[in-house]
Formats: C-alpha cells, structure tokens, sequence
C-alpha cells in the first residue's frame, strides 16, 4: 500500500527536503562535478600552468599498464572479498536460522563487527598479523611457514582480503538471516518430506528462494570492497608491498594527493563513479523486475 | 499401500505435553480421518507421523517398520499442508516433478508420470506456470498433484480444503475422496469441517486435549458418541446435555421438573440417584402439544429447516430443529422421544450403555 502525505503549502517540503539536497549537492555532486572538470585538464608539475587536454587523460589512463594492473588487482580482491564474506555470513546465517542453544547471544556477537570503525578493526589485524608479535606469525611459524605480508605479495593480498572480509561479514549475515527467516517453513518441510536433504536441498529450494538477497549482496560487497575499504587497506598496507594491494581506491588517492597528478587521479575517480553508476543501475533493473512480478 | 500403527506415542514441547499417548491402527488403504477442537494436537499428531518433529516417546509402525526415527526422507509419506507450501521458484511441473528427481528416476519416467497425474487432476494446460500465477484452487490441485504422482505409502492432509471457498471446497472434498478410493493409499486427514469429517472418513477419530477419545465410524461417532466432549462435538447445532439422575431402578432419568423418561434401550448401572447427564440431539427434540413448553430466544433460518434457540421455563438452555419455517409463537411445547436419548455418567463424561 503506498502512503502518502500531502503538504498544503511548498515552504515546509522545501525546508524538509533542503538539508538532504545542500548536503548532496556540497559532498558529491560538486565535487563529482569538479572531478569531471579536471579529468579533461593536465597542470604541469609545480602546479602553475593548467591546460584543457580534453580525453587525453583517459586514453593515457587506459594505455597505462600500470593502471591496469591496478584494476585487474581490484576484480580479484573485489571478487575474492565477495566471495569470502558472503560465503561465510551464509554459512554463520544457515547456522543461526537453525534452532540452536545461546542462539540470541550468537546473533548477537556476530553483528558486532559491523560496528567497529575500519581504521580499528584494521589496527586489530595488524596486531594478530605482525611478523614479529602477532599470534598468526607464531603459529604459522610452528609449521614452517615463514610469515611477513609487509614483504610477501600474496601474503600482503591475503591480509587485506581477509580484514576487508571480515568487517563486511556481520552485514550479509544479517540480510541472510532474514532472507533465510523469510522462506515459509513449510516450503522447506515440504522438500523434506519430498526427501531432499541436506546440500541438495539447500542449493535447489533454499538458495533460489535466496537469490534476491544474494544478488543484491553482490553489488553491495562489490561497492564495499571497491571504495569502502580505503582505510583498512591504507592503515594496514598503504598499497603495499611494492603496488602489491593498491586498488583503484588507493591509486586514485596516491596519485592525486601525494604524485599531484590531479588530472589522471581525476580522471581515474571518474572511471570508479561510472562503475557504480553502472551497478546501482543493474541493482535497481533487478529489484525492479523482482517486484513487477 | 500400508498400514500405520501408532503405540503410546507422546509428544511434549519443553515442559508442555501435547500428546498423552495415542494409540492408533490404521488398515490398509483405510482414509482416517481426525476431528478435535484448536489446540488439540492434531496437527503435531500429523507430523509425528510425517517425520517433521521426533516424538518424545513411543512407536510409529509403518508397514511393519518402526520409522519414529527416521527422516522424513526415509518414510515415503507425502503431505498436502493448509498454506499449500508449493516451491514458489518452480514451475508446475518442476513442483511435481521434484519428489521423483530425488528418487533418481529418469527423465522419461519424470515426465510421464507427471503428466498422468497432471490430467487425472485436470492440470495439463497449467504446468508451464509459476505458483503465483495459479488461482486457489488451482495451487490446492498442484498440492495434491505433488503429494499423488510419488505413489507414497501414506497420504497426510492437514486442513488441506481450509483455505478455499465453500463452494470449491465441496468439489475438492468429493475429488479428495475419489482419488483416495482409486489410489488406495492409507491416508490421514485433519479437518475441523464437520461435513468433511462426516463424508470423508472411513473411520473418524475424535480428539481432545491431546488425548484420541472415540474411533470409530462416523456414524456411529454420531449416533453413540463414547463422551459428553464427543457428543457436543460432532453434530451441528451441538446435542443439548441436561443434568439428570438415575431413577426407577435404572430404568429411566429424572430431568427434574416432574419430568422422567424411561429409557427405551434397557437398564443402566447404578444406584437410584447417579448423576447424569442426558444428551439429545437438537433435531430429535419433537413439538408437542402436551410437551414442555419452551420459550424462544433467537431463530437461526437454515432454509430447509430452523434452528430454535430458547429456554425451559427453568431457566436450561436448549436447541431445537425444526423442518420448515420457523413457528409463529414465541413460546413453543416440545417432548424428548425416549428412543433419542444418550445417556453419560455426569461425573466422567462417559456413556452408559
Ligand atoms: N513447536 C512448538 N513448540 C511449542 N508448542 C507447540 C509447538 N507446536 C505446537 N505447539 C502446541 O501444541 C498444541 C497443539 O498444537 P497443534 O498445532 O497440534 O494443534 P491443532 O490441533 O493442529 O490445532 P489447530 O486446529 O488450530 O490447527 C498447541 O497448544 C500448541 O501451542
Ligand atoms: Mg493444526
């Protein structure tokens, strides 16, 4: 049912909705708008002379191979944190939705994470990660496994994979919990009845009645993986070792803020708004046609 | 085809006992079918059986086989829920399709067995849709269709016509039972319709706060109700229960003001002076001129015939149907025939005789 409320003059919906629209416009349409500018401009290196160069910076940028690398870097670490933390939160989820014992306090603990700030949880895994301190370093140590992300590549990409994931896990579990919550009991009773059991009943009753939560949950980890976990990344690797974990976000950051290439790094920044542009849509389109049917 | 056999079977939820033992025989190819008031059980009776919830105690004897352990997975019985619970994402035929893909059975045999039953159903031309796009009815058909095309050993229905309009439900009821004669697959169905539970059964079981209190056939439920609970359940309006004692040696009861019947069907036990309770049926209750007269509260019209609300001129409510309109007075004189009497013990609820 829509509900609707009618206003009798324009003052009062204006009042209402100006601080919505003031904050929008100042924080992102402005600057988004700046950074569109500057993508077509290219200022020497101290910063004096500003030229109009048009596309010239994105041509550059997608000639760049570094840049690509870079973005090829952001699909897996996108995709594996994805994966990762929506793997996981179903898992804790299908855990959770069963009538278990300390149910309510296990819920509970694992909606926490969502409410620690990035830069801490990120400050969390580099004290359990540390070479020298952290308790991972020993253990792996003790089976012969020579421990140091701040060296190691893979290492380096495995760290930030998994503090990214897990600060994300404590969201999707709480959207599968209640997509799980959803399903009619009686739908799954009647497949039991029907004798399916255990994985195949999960992947052909379950997982499709989940779909919804699960597509939705892709873009949003997506997005999240892409742009939300800037801190994290920074505080506990700034990008490296070497380029080893710069994403896109990152890049976008170092080469504007500290290498000054203000033309590229904007350039670059709007590549990523129309990549999310681009998912929001998709989302939507999606959402839409689950409710026109 | 099988036979059911349930032994002391308990149920309780935490501290809440639902199920005080039942016991229960069902034969071959026999429909069952289970009345009681809200609350009583029967629903969790049913899933015992289905294997949804594990009893606390006792044995579920299928085919010779205690399955009270076992997985629904493992017991082959199918179920037709009240809300359907048909798989929303799946077409008709995947729905009834499912079951057999389990099984493991091969493609041809899939689809040919579907379709059988999708025409003795009358859903051929429905099984390209989605659950959504079905009507009531239609959804109920699928339900049935899924619950059928398995060839289970035992049919389940818990209130399956509950959510359909009266008029669709007296054609489900008749196709209901057609398909269990022709099937002959043993099957229990709960209802808290009084005319389904009347027709459709073979044999009826009454229940009451988790305990079965009659089984029997659903006319002799209704003409010898084992209890005072039975008796004011089966049958619409309720039996009329008076108080009443033991009287002339136990040959007849004493309803008090003056009035004593003797019983047409024999003596009953007991000293002179046992309290009873007599039971008689609303549509036993004959007008007569020289009778008790009757002052009449509320007439409920049925059409053909009309119920008359009133009291005695002591104050005992009373029920009456009568052919026809109701009459034109507001006071009415009415006689109980001997012959319609039931009698219980007034202290146990149980029939005497
Ligand atoms: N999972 C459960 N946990 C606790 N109590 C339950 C549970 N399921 C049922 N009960 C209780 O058991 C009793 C019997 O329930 P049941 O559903 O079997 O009744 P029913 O005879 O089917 O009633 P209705 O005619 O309303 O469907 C009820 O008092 C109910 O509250
Ligand atoms: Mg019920």
């Amino acid at each position: 049912m829509e509900r609707r409320t009618i206003f009798a003059g324009w003052v009062l919906p204006v009042c209402l909705v100006a601080p919505q629209l003031l904050l929008t416009f100042f924080f992102f349409l402005w600057p988004a708008a700046q950074a569109m500018w500057f993508s077509l401009m290219r200022q020497d290196a101290f910063g004096i002379r500003t030229e109009f160069v048009g596309l010239e910076n994105f041509t550059d940028l997608f000639a760049d191979p570094l840049y690509l690398d870079s973005a090829v870097r952001t699909v897996v670490f996108c995709s594996a944190v994805a994966v990762l933390a929506m793997g996981t939160a179903l898992l804790l989820a299908v855990f959770a939705d069963r009538e278990i014992r300390g149910r309510t306090i296990y819920r509970t603990l694992l909606i926490w994470p969502y409410a620690v700030a990035p830069a801490i949880a990120a400050v969390l895994w580099v004290l359990l990660l540390n070479p020298q301190i952290g308790i991972v370093a020993h253990g792996l140590k003790a089976i012969g496994i020579i421990w140091d992300y701040r060296l190691n590549d893979t290492q380096a990409m495995l760290v930030v994979i998994l503090a990214s994931a897990w600060k994300q896990v404590s969201y999707n579990f709480i959207f599968f919990l209640a997509g799980l919550q959803s399903i009619p009991k009686t739908v799954i009773e009647a497949a039991r009845m029907d004798g399916a059991r255990g994985w195949r009943r999960f992947r052909t009753i379950t997982l499709p009645l989940l779909a919804p939560t699960v597509f939705f949950l892709i873009v949003v980890n997506v997005v999240y993986a892409a742009f939300d976990t800037f801190a994290t990344i920074q505080a506990i690797t700034h990008g490296g070792p070497g380029k080893a974990t710069e994403t896109l976000m990152l890049k976008v950051y170092r080469d504007g803020l500290i290498n000054l290439d203000l033309g590229s790094s904007s350039a670059q920044s709007v590549v990523l708004m129309v990549g999310v542009v681009v998912l929001t849509a998709l989302q939507f389109r999606f959402i839409g046609r689950r409710n026109a049917e | 085809m099988a036979t059911l056999e349930l032994h002391d079977l308990r149920k309780s939820f935490g501290a809440t006992a639902v199920l005080h033992g039942v016991d229960l025989a069902l034969n071959d190819g026999e429909m069952l079918v289970i009345v009681g008031a809200s609350g009583c059980g029967k629903s969790t009776l049913l899933r015992l059986i289905a294997g949804l919830e594990i009893p606390t105690s006792g044995q579920i004897i299928l085919d010779g086989r205690d399955v009270a352990q076992l997985d629904p997975a493992e017991r082959d019985i199918a179920m037709v829920f009240q809300n359907y619970a048909l798989y929303p994402h799946m077409s008709v035929f995947d729905n009834m399709a499912y079951a057999l893909k389990i099984r493991g059975l091969s493609r041809d045999d899939i689809a040919r067995r579907v379709r059988e039953t999708a025409d003795i159903l009358g859903l051929g031309p429905l099984l390209d849709r989605k659950p959504r796009q079905l009507s009531g009815g239609q959804r109920q058909r699928v339900a049935m269709g899924r619950a059928i095309v398995r060839e289970p050993k035992l049919f389940l229905f818990d209130e399956p016509l509950s959510n359909l309009d009266a008029k669709l439900r007296v054609s489900m009821r008749a196709e209901i039972k057609r398909l269990q004669r022709r099937m002959g697959v043993t099957s229990l169905y709960v209802t808290h319709d009084q005319v389904e539970a009347m027709t459709l059964g073979d044999r009826l079981l009454v229940m009451h706060q988790g305990v079965p209190v009659q089984l029997a056939t659903p006319m002799e439920v209704f003409e010898r109700p084992a209890t005072t609970y039975v008796a004011g359940f089966i049958g619409a309006p309720a039996m009329n229960l008076l108080p009443a004692v033991l009287c002339q040696d136990g040959t007849a009861a004493d309803l008090g003001r003056g009035l004593i019947i003797p019983f047409a069907d024999g003596k009953r036990d007991g000293a002179d002076g046992r309290k009873l309770t007599i039971g008689i049926r609303p549509e036993h209750i004959a007008p007569d001129p020289a009778g008790m007269a009757m002052q009449i509260d509320l007439v409920e019209p049925l059409g053909s015939e009309t119920v008359l609300i009133g009291r005695l001129d002591d104050g005992e409510l009373l029920s009456v149907k009568v052919p026809g309109r109701a009459p034109a007075d507001a006071l009415i004189h009415v006689s109980f025939p001997a012959a319609a009497l039931h009698v219980f013990d007034a202290e146990t609820g149980l029939r005497l005789g």
